[in-house]
């Protein structure tokens, strides 16, 4: 069988302007005087978004693509898409593309329900027969019944989100684009699409290109992944090995720039900083029940300091989850010895959600207002739910809201 | 089965493209359908409002050119005749107007979803057709009451006049449309050049006026004055003005081959900077 996506040497080139992309009239009439007068301003940069990108996606398979923010993914998709044109290469698609680039595209709020239905489905991509026949399907798993034949400037807009969502799930392309779409909407909803969306890719063979910076999505949904850096493809793989090799990416740049910003004056010095799972291999990429270690390094060039360590944990959105501090060792009351030293704390399972975090490390003394040293964000780590063990998710598929994911123990009683 | 194959390469040799709009004829009705079905909607006088703005311009101009200053016109009288040119007229105007607008009102979309872009100010002229047939039913009405009588024989002039304005909206539509999405400023020289455009067409005052033929071969250069020729003489009977149409029709096909040219060369470019 022929793949479905094939990929040559694609490229994509963007122009860098310091104004916006268009150009007004006035520019174009008054840069070449400007030009006149100061030849370097109007260099125009370029840089490529993507570049040699070669891949094979064959018929049913649901690859996730990760990278950073600016890797490229989403330009890719919008290629595959036919939204922007390559700069080079090609790229031959068979089927019928669907995109979940933005769901509710071209939504009026002066329409009913009903007619929005139709005018987005035939923006996306469907016939009206495919339409007429999925109606009742789609209204029916909108949930807004009720509301379909009233404009839709009444609805709230959780449930133009529904109807908006709805009529994307019923599409029937060959080849399924989504970026990031799963990360609105409520709950209830959003396990309802989530489940749509297995159930299409598992049982009709849809190809899905996913994007998206939740990797449990990832890992729950896809069969193989990508990895983009710098609009380049550096490695396809298993969705667990392309994250792991993403996630230790993106904490060895981090170390790599923290390193220079060691204080040449300070009488400790940062070394590394590692986690471990609780087999003693070390790792960044931990199942949710399991407990893991964090460990740094440091060394002490001066006696006499009372030094407290110090880790802060952060999400990927930015949210500090909690700092925890060496508060329970003999060190905490008593000076180091010059020397080198390994501070650990062990982080239990059943703790984090899941994702990636950012975690900072530090050498300091509050009550001296002192601090030796602050790595920030030095080391990530991703989160991952396994099937086959117990978690705190129980049963729930999909996104389990929450910054953390505590197992607790619960009891009923009849009374 | 065999699935469609899409190539994908950067943007190539020139073509039209019309296929492809075929392909997707249902989003382009729907485009249609939408527009139609909003603008009467959100006006509780919808159908009013697109025949009391030609009325209105009508009954102004009757009270100054032929009541003010004397204006021979004609077989047809006065009412009738800028009644005529006032709808055309409008026509065209609202389909460079609204075409022009149309890629910046649909950014939005043409950021996330491909389609052949030109379906956007295609159906933009087809929602100003949409007007002028209201615009036209009010003018049936008008010949009833001043007696002026219709005959099967106009009908191909009346549609040779209404095509030439349609297919010399569209290309000067989408012609502004893609200059828009380039040049954001753009879009305010419209308004002017319509006003150009409107007083340079035998709207308000037959081209008999004009007493200088340089003249009267400049004016011809504006598509509405040959369609409009084409209008009139077909409700009258009267003898057509041959050149002044073919003129109108070289500029026709100048403008919308310009337009098709220019919009083709740019659409592939739209989403990355609309």
């Amino acid at each position: 069988m022929k793949p479905a996506i094939e990929i040559k040497n694609l490229g994509k080139q963007y122009m860098l302007q310091e104004a916006p992309p268009y150009i007004a009239l006035r520019d174009v009439i008054s840069q070449p005087l400007k030009k006149l007068f100061n030849p370097a301003a109007s260099k125009v940069n370029t840089f490529w978004a993507l570049q040699d990108i070669n891949l094979r996606i064959e018929p049913g398979e649901r690859v996730g693509i990760i990278g950073r923010n600016g890797a490229g993914k989403s330009t890719l998709l919008k290629i595959i898409s036919r939204i922007t044109p390559p700069s080079t290469g090609e790229a031959f698609i068979r089927g019928r593309v669907g995109s979940l680039l933005e769901v509710g595209t071209g939504f009026h709020p002066e329409l009913t329900g009903r007619e929005n239905i139709y005018l987005n489905g035939s923006i996306l991509g469907l016939k009206k027969a495919e339409i007429n026949r999925q109606l009742e399907a789609i209204i029916d798993f909108s949930g807004v019944e009720k509301f379909i034949d009233s404009p839709l400037k009444h609805y709230s807009s959780g449930m133009q989100l529904r109807l908006a969502f709805s009529v994307a799930a019923h599409l029937e392309p060959e080849i399924l684009l989504i970026d990031e779409v799963l990360a609105v909407g409520d709950l209830e909803f959003q396990k309802k699409c989530l489940g749509k969306m297995e159930e299409v890719s598992k049982k009709d063979g849809r190809t899905i290109l996913f994007v998206s910076h939740n990797m449990s999505y990832i890992t729950s949904l896809c069969s193989k992944a990508m990895l983009l850096d710098k609009g380049k493809l550096t490695e396809t793989g298993t969705p667990v090995d392309i994250i792991n090799s993403y996630i230790s990416s993106l904490s060895e740049n981090k170390s790599q720039n923290n390193k220079e910003n060691n204080n040449h004056s300070s009488p400790v010095k940062f070394i590394s900083i590692k986690a471990f799972n609780t087999e003693g291999v070390q790792s960044d990429s931990f199942s949710s029940d399991k407990s893991f270690k964090i460990e740094m390094q440091y060394s002490v060039l001066e006696e006499g300091h009372i030094i407290w360590l110090g880790y802060n944990i952060f999400n990927n959105q930015g949210v500090n989850i909690f700092d925890t501090h060496s508060i329970q060792t003999a060190e905490y009351n008593t000076p180091h010895a010059v020397g080198e030293y390994v501070a650990c704390a062990t982080i239990p399972g059943n703790l984090f959600n899941t994702g990636v975090y950012f975690i900072g490390c530090a050498a300091f003394n509050h009550l001296k207002q002192t601090i030796h040293f602050h790595q920030k964000d030095a080391l990530a780590i991703n989160i991952y739910d396994r099937f086959d063990v117990t978690n705190a998710r129980g049963m729930s598929p999909g996104d389990f809201p929450g910054v953390i994911r505590p197992l607790l123990k619960w009891q009923i009683e009849k009374i | 089965m065999e699935q469609p194959l899409t190539h994908i390469t950067p943007p190539g040799r020139f073509s039209t493209g019309i296929r492809e709009i075929w392909q997707y004829r249902e989003l382009f009705y729907f485009f249609t359908w939408r527009d139609i079905k909003v603008k009467y909607k959100q006006t509780t006088l919808g159908f009013l409002w697109a025949i009391l703005q030609p009325l209105g311009m009508m009954l102004l101009f009757t009270l100054l050119f032929s009541k003010t200053w004397k204006t021979d016109t004609g077989p047809l009288n006065y009412p009738l005749f800028v009644l005529s040119g006032l709808i055309l007229w409008n026509l065209f105007s609202s389909s460079v107007s609204h075409a022009g607008e149309s890629m910046i009102q649909h950014a939005g979309i043409i950021r996330k979803i491909y389609f052949p872009r030109m379906i956007i100010p295609g159906s933009a002229v087809l929602v100003s057709l949409f007007d002028f047939l209201m615009g036209l039913l009010i003018f049936i009405v008008f010949c009833l009451v001043y007696k002026q009588p219709l005959h099967w024989y106009s009908l191909p002039f009346f549609m040779a006049g209404i095509i030439l304005v349609l297919l010399a909206g569209f290309g000067a539509g989408t012609f502004l449309s893609a200059l828009n999405v380039k040049y954001r400023d753009f879009r305010y020289t419209i308004p002017f050049l319509l006003q150009v455009l409107f007083f340079s067409a035998q709207v308000i005052y037959p081209l008999s006026v004009v007493k200088q033929p340089w003249l009267v071969n400049l004016l011809a250069l504006n598509p509405v004055n040959g369609a409009i020729e084409l209008f009139r003489a077909g409700l009258t009977g009267g003898p057509v003005n041959y050149s002044l149409v073919l003129t109108g029709l070289a500029a026709t096909i100048l403008i919308l081959l310009t337009g098709i040219y220019y919009f083709r060369k740019t659409e592939a470019y739209f989403a990355d900077i609309a």
